[in-house]
């Protein structure tokens, strides 16, 4: 029923079906990196809990490994604009 | 909040006032700048409008905002720089064609009705390029740009910091720093100390000048298209793909026979799986300076599009009352864009120094210090 209404919209607003992909696809890539980088935060968390004087160490290894989730998160996006942006 | 040098004579009331009303300035700017910006918008779609009537044939006083060809007239490149409405500096245009040769002129010669000029048209689509009137003649555009030119700005920053910082080391020879040179050093020894050291190992004094370049070069820049008015000069995906490829290079000059080896022939990988590891590790070579360049590029640009449009949020809604919410909100997403600018400085020069210090790490005794 849901995905009739979408079909349809998508079909009448005259942006088209490849548009509604890449908005759909744009906000999936953001669940998958909020996940990702919220689980590397919970076991930061729970890493300076257990050891607060290795801090340091843990949030500069936290930052680096949410850069590298982030940059296959921002792959998507990038496909996603491109098809948006038909290129 | 204000001045330090100030608070020494100063009450705490009056220090109270004035950083209330530098907040309260700073806040209402905000949406005066989006008006500003959206003043030109208006004028340019009624000169283009007028030039291209045959196409458009409405011609309204209000004109539709279009959200979409602000945010491309902000992230793309240009052949002149806006600072705000109406004060526009235009670039020089150097064309290089092989029947004519070398061209030189200023871009403002294309603010004529049909952006044409000495046989070559401006064409504004979502990014603006020259072509030439007689479409079988190849020309090579070698002008400057709005982000060379913000790459020239950044470079003469650069040398200036990086010249007084190196002149303020030699003539204070074996005593402590002072000034700015004391801040620059913070950042200096953090990266030869927590980031080239630990992952090249006793050979790092020949790549560090290189990691430091990377670093402040990527910040800067970064920093730089922050500013209103700033060229987004990092989010070219040109520019990253540039530096990417330098490392690459740096990363296949200097390999050693180790880390061919470990292409064909990876450790601890049964002879069964070989043929599945080889070309996997062959795709790895590629996607390591694939991904730093994919990761600059989508990070600077994203956070861009985001500011860029929660102020086109403004003119969506048409509403002056949108503009408080909308102004703390897009102040709070410019802190972040600064703390991003500097993470991915950090993590593009991480990754790098990562990628070199594999490339020649001897032998499989030495662990890295964990």
């Amino acid at each position: 029923m849901l995905l009739q209404i979408l079909l349809q919209a998508a079909e009448q607003s005259g942006a088209g079906l490849a548009v509604m992909g890449a908005g759909i696809g744009a906000g999936l890539a953001a669940i998958g990196a909020g996940l990702g980088i919220g689980r590397i935060g919970g076991s930061a968390m729970e890493g300076i809990a257990r050891q607060p004087e290795a801090a340091g160490r843990i949030q500069t290894a936290m930052l680096i490994i949410a850069a590298l989730i982030e940059a296959v998160a921002l792959f998507a996006a990038v496909i996603c604009l491109l098809i948006s942006f038909k290129l | 909040m204000t001045p330090a040098y100030l608070t020494c004579f100063m009450s705490t009331p009056i220090r109270r006032f004035i950083s209330f009303v530098f907040v309260t300035v700073f806040l209402i700017s905000n949406p005066l700048r989006s008006l500003a910006q959206a003043d030109h918008k208006s004028v340019a779609q009624e000169i283009n409008a007028a030039e291209h009537e045959l196409e458009h044939r409405l011609e309204t006083n209000e004109e539709e905002f279009d959200i979409g060809e602000m945010i491309m007239h902000h992230i793309a490149d240009s052949h002149e720089w806006e600072f705000a409405h109406g004060v526009v500096i235009p670039l020089p245009v150097i064309l290089y064609s092989p029947d004519r040769g070398l061209e030189a002129f200023m871009s403002s010669n294309f603010h004529n009705t049909n952006h044409e000029y000495n046989g070559y048209h401006l064409e504004h689509g979502d990014s603006e390029k020259i072509v030439p009137a007689d479409e079988s003649r190849t020309v090579y555009d070698l002008s400057i740009t709005k982000n060379v030119a913000s790459m020239l700005l950044s470079a003469l920053i650069l040398v200036l910091i990086f010249g007084s910082v190196a002149k303020a080391y030699n003539s204070r020879k074996g005593s402590a720093p002072r000034g700015f040179q004391s801040a620059m050093e913070v950042l200096i020894l953090f990266i030869r100390d927590e980031v080239v050291k630990p992952n090249i190992g006793p050979n790092y004094h020949k790549y560090l000048p290189y990691l430091l370049t990377l670093f402040f070069f990527v910040l800067v820049n970064n920093l730089l298209g922050l500013l209103p008015g700033g060229a987004n000069v990092t989010g070219n995906i040109a520019v990253t793909l540039t530096l990417a490829v330098i490392t690459f290079l740096i990363v296949h000059f200097n390999s050693n026979k180790h880390y061919w080896m470990h292409l064909v022939k990876p450790t601890g990988v049964p002879l069964a799986l070989l043929p599945i590891m080889i070309p996997v590790e062959i795709v790895g070579v590629f996607m390591k300076p694939f991904s730093l360049m994919i990761r600059l590029f989508a990070n600077m640009t994203a956070g861009h599009i985001i500011l860029l449009s929660l102020f086109g949020l403004i003119f969506i809604f048409k509403s002056i009352f949108v503009a408080p919410v909308v102004s703390a909100f897009a102040l709070f997403m410019n802190f972040i864009e600064i703390m991003v600018a500097f993470i991915q400085a950090f993590i593009f020069t991480l990754l790098s120094a990562m990628y070199i210090g594999s490339a020649i790490e001897d032998n499989h005794e030495a662990d890295h210090s964990h």
